[in-house]
């Protein structure tokens, strides 16, 4: 540690600090454009100059570090002021150069009320120009569709450029021409390629860099902003929805060190028109092999009738992988009710099970202990796809050096290098052997082998899980073994043992032929349901399951309903409400309540306050917001490995769910996506 | 300065010759391995001299690709350096120096009979042979005016001798680098006026069979 005086006030920090840093920490705030905590240096806006005691002119205080000062000629510490007239005049300079070819845009800027430079500006700009000459003038890019370029505001801080090429990978953005002339853009205006690009918007501290699905749409003050979860994949990125009246305008990210720091993928933040979109808002019932709509009661009266008419070992239920933990334990408790032991919440068909230990199935080295991995291993999963901002954490600790990082699985672009082992089961084998890479993870401090659903949905899943957890193993009680799951909802359900019980049939014997008479649809629209049983589909867009149905009962978005999910790490995470669904639509929770009370099977509960009581008591970690509960694992019966290659659980990152497949910009990005991939195989 | 655009033709394909490459993989082998962008700038230099003194999008893409960089980083370096020349500059490229020494030793002459003979800067002239550009100072004040054509430095300019060496150029006879005067190097014009004592009589340096040039 050492000392540094900042305005009189003496710090004690860690020499690898930068005076900004040193700064802040003393509690004087310090303007900037470029720098950003999670990006390289640039040191180029100069919006950050301090005096340095002994320094012959301003410094950048981004750009030096605290052990790069001389102390005074008495030994005293040295010694930055923040908030003399020099600092102010030096700043006025730098933000009078700024707005030199920046244009008067603010008033039809999207920008304009969040902007870095506007908010900088009114501290540090003059209310007129010394400037007559042209303005320089800049052709717009086209860099992909969701980000909008204006860049005559482009003040050339190049933090796109930084993260496209540090934290997404992909280095797809570049600064062209020099000087004056600079200019920045993707190679030759191509769209980019990364999962992550929409957060470049938000790190363009001015209008440059835009949003563009967003664009006009609203203004930052005439928001109602709600502090939420993501459910587009299993990590649980912290999201703050953005309200104007009943729609969501746009999603952006919170910050969460542990979970997504501050990024969130494409699908995460421009899935909003799909919220708008094909949504269910009233009750139909299927007449004559037609849907009609329907009122409420009616629809209640349909089901009611096939339930009673059936015996319970006839009905079944499956949980999609958007349902809130409340909506899954309230169709529990009805299907217990009913006393039916058919509900399965995989319905992709992996063979984790809660009856392994928790343990099993989450991510028990924490998404933020990849960084302290030393080497990781990841089978039949790719995790840029299946998680993108995860990847990007991968990419965070590949880049610090000293990772050995496997792949066993599909051979893909994962933005960083890796040794690649094998196709599929066979090579599990041999590393079972102790040889090769599984030397690599017997060595290290921490090892880390990330499971993806590719690899787990097959026959042979539970095998691939216990040979992945062998091969793991666990360093001071710590576990390394990392599933990655794709389904927001799927950890939550394996908490709540949403799992089939005592003789009870799993989601695919429930959707054979026959099977079944009556299926409770939870949002599950990713298995085909055969032609025969009368299919109840509760959930929030004509997608496959509604296509399906027999009755249509209209629910609530994430965005629509407060509720806990559990991320793949394990983590219980608390969404709010942010607006209220469409029409008719109802919270899902209320909606099996009223049912209960129709078919027969009345729940314990009348409000979601009473239900999260009854959970917390069957669960009490579900009451432990932000916490992981670690568990052990115990695979029993594992079987034995089969052959053949892992394939990743997600074939197309853009459309995985009901919400995504109906955005038109997720069906842009997807039909850009597949282009690429096209002309990469030629 | 201004905005830097690649061509809007472009050849379908580029490729080293043998020659050049080794001579790339030569300079690559020089840096420490994963440090191979080290080696952009000669590598994008030799393939600009190969196509004709202006580096094509497929080159750029080329040398991305031999040097394991993503295209926009080589794109970066192509535009920042003027050197590199992003669109046609002819068989003969001319860079016309027109600071001051060049200036008042008369390359405003040279500079009339550039906009005569070949046109407007930037342009390539109709036969195919020529393109200008006026640049700042080469570095060769002594013999000013001069102009660097291609790799190559042409000194001791007036408006005749730049002319004939213009026809020369364009009819492929062989032209004498450097002064076009006779001058050696950047020695005075005329005589030695100093260190007279370690040469010979007539007042030039170097051994004899130099002399008889010019």
């Amino acid at each position: 540690m050492t000392k540094i005086i900042v305005d009189g006030k003496e710090v004690d920090v860690p020499a690898e600090y930068t005076l900004l840093q040193a700064c802040e920490e003393a509690g004087a705030e310090i303007p900037r454009f470029c720098f950003h905590e999670r990006l390289s240096i640039a040191g180029n806006c100069r919006m950050c100059l301090v005096e340095l005691k002994g320094a012959p002119k301003p410094v950048a205080s981004c750009a030096w570090s605290v052990k790069d000062c001389r102390p005074g000629p008495n030994g005293e510490p040295p010694s930055v002021v923040t908030k003399s007239p020099t600092v102010k005049k030096a700043r006025n300079g730098v933000m009078e150069f700024l707005l030199i070819n920046h244009p008067l845009d603010c008033p039809i800027c999207d920008q304009g009320g969040e902007c870095d430079l506007q908010d900088q500006a009114m501290a540090f700009g003059v209310d007129n120009s010394r400037y007559a000459e042209n303005k320089r003038a800049v052709e717009d890019k086209y860099i992909g569709p969701l980000v909008r370029t204006s860049m005559n505001r482009c003040i050339h801080c190049t933090r796109c450029v930084r993260f496209t090429a540090e934290v997404a990978g992909t280095a797809d953005m570049g600064a062209i021409g020099r000087g004056e002339d600079m200019e920045i853009t993707t190679y030759l205006e191509t769209a980019m390629a990364s999962e992550l690009q929409g957060n470049v918007a938000d790190l363009c501290p001015v209008g440059a860099l835009l949003p563009k699905p967003y664009a006009f749409k609203a203004r930052p003050w005439e928001l109602g902003k709600t502090e939420s979860i993501d459910v587009m994949d299993a990590l649980g990125s912290a999201i703050r929805v953005d309200v104007r009246g009943r729609e969501v305008m746009r999603i952006l990210p919170r910050v969460n060190e542990a979970v997504n720091e501050e990024w969130i993928s494409d699908k995460t933040r421009q899935v909003v028109d799909g919220l708008q979109r094909q949504r269910l808002d009233r009750p139909y019932i299927r007449k004559d092999g037609r849907l009609v709509p329907a009122t409420w009661s009616d629809a209640f009266a349909a089901i009611a009738t096939r339930v009673k008419a059936t015996t319970p070992a006839r009905i079944g239920a499956i949980a999609g992988d958007l349902a809130s933990v409340e909506d899954m334990f309230a169709l529990k408790s009805l299907m217990a009710n009913l006393g039916s032991a058919n509900i399965d919440c995989r319905q992709d068909g992996t063979k984790l099970h809660p009856a392994n230990g928790r343990g099993s199935y989450i991510f028990n080295p924490t998404v933020a202990g990849i960084e302290e991995a030393d080497a990781i291993l990841i089978v039949g999963s790719n995790p840029r796809k299946e998680s993108p901002v995860l990847n990007a954490r991968i990419l965070k600790r590949w880049r610090t050096g000293g990772v050995d990082i496997g792949l066993v699985g599909e051979r893909a672009d994962l933005t960083y290098s890796y040794q690649y082992l094998g196709a599929g089961a066979e090579t599990l084998t041999e590393l079972g052997n102790g040889k090769g890479f599984a030397e690599v993870l017997a060595k290290a401090q921490r090892p880390m082998v990330i499971v993806g659903q590719g690899a787990l949905l097959r026959e042979d899943g539970a095998a691939v899980l216990a040979a992945c957890a062998k091969l793991a193993g666990s360093r001071d009680g710590l576990n390394g073994l990392a599933v990655l799951h794709t389904a927001a909802a799927r950890v939550g359900g394996l908490d709540l043992g949403f799992v089939p019980g005592q003789g009870g049939m799993d989601a695919w014997a429930m959707t054979r032929p026959g099977a079944l008479d009556v299926i409770f649809n939870l949002g599950a629209d990713e298995l085909e349901i055969a032609p025969g049983a009368f299919v109840v589909y509760q959930g929030t867009h004509g997608d496959r399951g509604a296509h399906r149905a027999d009755v249509i009962l209209p629910g609530a978005t994430y965005t629509e309903k407060s509720g806990l999910y559990v991320n793949t790490e394990g983590r219980v995470q608390y969404a709010e409400r942010a607006n209220f669904a469409p029409g008719d639509a109802r919270e899902d929770w209320a909606i099996l309540r009223a049912l209960s009370e129709v078919v027969g099977a009345k729940l314990a509960f009348d409000s979601l306050a009473d239900l999260r009581k009854a959970l917390y008591a069957a669960h009490p970690h579900f009451a432990r917001i932000d916490a992981i509960e670690t568990g052990a694992i115990n695979i029993a019966n594992a079987g034995a490995l089969g052959t053949g290659a892992f394939t990743s659980a997600v074939d197309d990152f853009y459309l995985t769910n009901p919400i995504a497949r109906a955005s038109a910009v997720m069906a842009e990005c997807s039909a850009l996506a597949k282009g690429r991939l096209q002309q990469a195989a030629e | 300065m201004s905005v830097r655009r690649l061509a809007e033709e472009q050849p379908a394909s580029f490729e080293f010759t043998p020659e050049n490459l080794a001579w790339a993989n030569a300079q690559i082998a020089k840096y420490p391995e994963g440090r191979q962008a080290s080696a952009v700038i000669p590598l994008l230099w030799q393939a600009q001299k190969q196509h004709n003194y202006w580096l094509p999008k497929p080159a750029i893409e080329k040398v991305a690709d031999m040097l394991d960089m993503p295209f926009i980083r080589v794109l970066e370096i192509a535009t920042f350096y003027t050197m590199f020349n992003l669109e046609p500059v002819g068989r003969f490229f001319i860079q016309m120096c027109g600071t001051t020494p060049c200036m008042l030793r008369g390359s405003d002459e040279i500079k009339a009979v550039l906009a005569r003979r070949v046109g407007e800067q930037k342009m390539v002239s109709a036969d195919g042979n020529f393109a200008w550009l006026e640049v700042e100072c080469l570095g060769a004040c002594c013999n000013a005016p001069m102009v660097q054509i291609n790799d190559d430095y042409y000194e001791d300019l007036t408006a005749e001798n730049f002319e004939k060496l213009l026809d020369d150029l364009a009819a492929g006879r062989p032209v004498h680098v450097g002064s076009q005067t006779g001058r050696r190097s950047s020695e005075p014009a005329g005589k030695l006026t100093t260190l007279t004592s370690f040469y010979g009589d007539d007042g030039r340096s170097g051994p004899a069979s130099d002399k008889t040039q010019a």
